[in-house]
């Protein structure tokens, strides 16, 4: 068994020292496995990043109260008098100053200019009721003020202000018909909010002629474990035919109907790339086998087995695909990890992300390429180990 | 005793290469026999079978049918590992073109044999060192093959076919790619194997005054040997 070791150790390091001198073929196969891989995490950056922003919204502790059926908020409606039943229901918390903690909001659809495009894209205008901003996390203005109730202001989200024009703080925009001013800039941790521009409820409704609904409630409960009194209080009540689900819950469901697209759509390309750098890889490989016929030959007619000569050609191959993996995720990270994006969510309105790679993302990457090396190792690893050994000896 | 138990017996041998539709009787029920200590010359033109012949004797090529014994043990019926290890511990090889690995060392490319039995790597250093005094390149052990002449590049093959200790040497044109002067090295240190260490050498050479180095030297002609005593 050490010999058989000592053969496959000598065998594999005769290989890969040899590689410089096929040193072209072998970077052309490491350069397809690369860009199969920059494809793939570009991809799965992008849902991950979308997944990140979308699923790290949301709160166990707040509920989110829709029309019963609806999957988001732009299809859905709430009643004034619903919203009255559910300040009075079961498990909402409350302020010190006995105020339930809810936050009725309207959610509508405005235009906004993108700076790398000048295209047009839906936005979100966002209208508040006054706890709107406490029920989220890590809300904070970042320049100018917070807008005041009663008033034409708008607040606007970080992400969005970087990716679209028009919305610097004191400018004032034009929405349909009606004008606004941007008095603030706000971050919320990154999370979608920063992809939102708030104003106060009660205008917006009014200048927008929704006076009496709203699309969403937003309620903090009294602990996680209240969602379901909140649910079933909503159930037994035929007066509200509303759907409640934990704020996080939701996002998670926003999040992964977009992330699963990109991912469906990234998955399919890498793997037709993949199918093309497996037949470079063979190439590679065979031309390999075909340059040291002479040498596995001769090391076979010394005495070496042919499992040696498999497992060498196997482990150049899967050297290079290792590289060309490794070289891909550098460079996927290089260009794409933390690139701003957007794209339309669930709500058909633009969510601004950030592409972002994670270990386990480069990981996958790099399985990729080492599936890659594997099987345009495997053919060409078994042709070495059964070169006959007179046609090596005699084929240079 | 060496008659009758001779280094190499081939009985009956024959051997047929198909080519598309047509088949070419190399050997048709050959026999030979090569007595232990021996040096044979393998002469004939081109395509009559001297390196078909070493092939069969050095188990990397098979029979059609017939009998090939080498030091009284047949190799004609092993499997294709069991030739591995039988050629490992018994031939040596010398190849025309030296067929070193171009990116070991001389001592890594002599060391290759030696991986393949239960020595310790500082016995394999010792034998490696031994094999490549005997063959005059002890000072050239980190050279790599591009930085050593031909006749220096045949010269680690010969260490690396002995270092092994194997009973027989089997030569396929050896001098074929050197100048003479070289070739004479090489066929001198070929002898010196021969004469003190008793190496049995088969030697396949188009090459007469290669030839004058052997013992004998065995012509081939339509599948049949035809021996010459040589004077000296």
């Amino acid at each position: 068994m050490r010999s058989l070791w000592l053969q496959v150790a000598a065998v594999t390091a005769i290989n890969l020292k040899s590689i410089s001198q096929r040193r072209w073929l072998s970077l052309s196969t490491v350069i397809a496995i690369a860009l199969v891989v920059i494809v793939l995490l570009a991809f799965l950056a992008m849902a991950n990043g979308f997944q990140r922003t979308i699923a790290g919204s949301g709160a166990d502790d707040i509920a989110i109260v829709l029309r019963a059926g609806s999957q988001a908020e732009i299809n859905s409606t709430v009643s004034r008098d619903q919203v009255r039943l559910i300040e009075d229901g079961p498990g909402i918390a409350r302020g010190s100053d006995g105020k339930p903690l809810i936050s009725p909001e309207l959610y509508l659809v405005v235009d906004g200019i993108k700076r790398t495009t000048k295209t047009k894209a839906n936005l979100p205008l966002r209208g508040i009721g006054e706890q709107g901003s406490e029920l989220r996390k890590d809300v904070r203005i970042t320049a100018g003020r917070m807008f005041n109730r009663g008033s034409n202001e708008v607040v606007v989200g970080k992400a969005l202000l970087r990716e679209f024009e028009g919305l610097d703080l004191g400018s004032t925009v034009s929405f349909g018909a009606t004008r606004w001013t941007v008095v603030g800039v706000f971050e919320a941790g990154g999370s979608v909010f920063e992809s939102e521009i708030w104003a106060d409820l009660s205008v917006v409704q009014s200048l927008f002629n929704r006076n009496n609904i709203v699309q969403i409630v937003r309620a903090r409960l009294t602990g996680p474990a209240a969602l379901n009194e909140l649910k079933s209080y909503s159930d037994n009540d035929p007066r509200l035919k509303l759907d409640v689900k934990s704020e996080a819950s939701y996002f998670a469901e926003q999040a992964s109907q977009t992330s699963d697209l990109i991912q469906k759509l990234g998955w399919p390309l890498a793997i037709a790339m993949a199918l093309g750098a497996v037949a470079g890889a063979l190439n590679t490989m065979y031309s390999s086998v075909a340059a040291r016929a002479t040498e596995i030959a001769t090391l076979r007619a010394i005495g070496f087995g042919g499992f040696p000569a498999f497992v060498g050609t196997l482990a150049e191959s899967l050297l290079l695909a290792a590289i060309g993996g490794l070289l891909g995720a550098a460079a996927t990270y290089l260009i794409f990890d933390g690139v701003t994006a957007s794209t339309l969510g669930g709500n058909f309105t633009q969510v601004v992300f950030d592409f972002k790679l994670s270990p386990w993302l480069i990981a996958e990457g790099v399985m990729l390429a080492l599936i890659v090396g594997l099987i345009g190792g495997l053919f060409p690893a078994l042709r070495a180990a059964r070169l006959p050994i007179v046609e090596g000896l005699y084929a240079n | 005793m060496t008659a009758e138990h001779p280094m190499v017996r081939l009985t009956g041998v024959s051997k047929r290469f198909t080519k598309g539709k047509e088949t070419i009787s190399i050997f048709d029920h050959l026999d030979l026999a090569i007595p232990r200590g021996d040096f044979v010359a393998v002469m004939g033109p081109s395509g009559s079978g001297k390196t078909t012949l070493l092939n069969l004797l050095g188990g990397i090529d098979r029979v059609d049918a017939g009998e090939i014994a080498v030091a009284d043990h047949r190799i004609d019926g092993l499997s294709e590992g069991e030739l591995a290890a039988w050629r490992a511990a018994n031939i040596g090889f010398i190849f025309q073109f030296y067929n070193l690995m171009p990116m070991l060392t001389a001592a890594q490319n002599v060391e290759l044999p030696l991986l393949l039995t239960k020595l310790r790597s500082k016995e394999r250093a010792e034998r490696v060192h031994t094999a490549l005094s005997v063959v005059g390149l002890a000072d050239r052990v980190k050279h790599r093959p591009r930085e050593m002449s031909g006749g220096q590049q045949q010269r680690v093959a010969i260490a690396r076919a002995i270092v092994s200790d194997p009973n027989l040497l089997l030569c396929d044109e050896p001098t074929g790619d050197l100048d003479r002067q070289s070739a004479d090295e090489i066929l001198s240190i070929l002898q010196l194997l021969n004469g003190e260490l008793g190496k049995t050498i088969v030697m396949v050479t188009h090459d007469p005054a290669a030839a004058n180095y052997a013992k004998r030297v065995l012509h081939l002609d339509k599948g049949r040997f035809v021996e010459r005593e040589l004077a000296a």
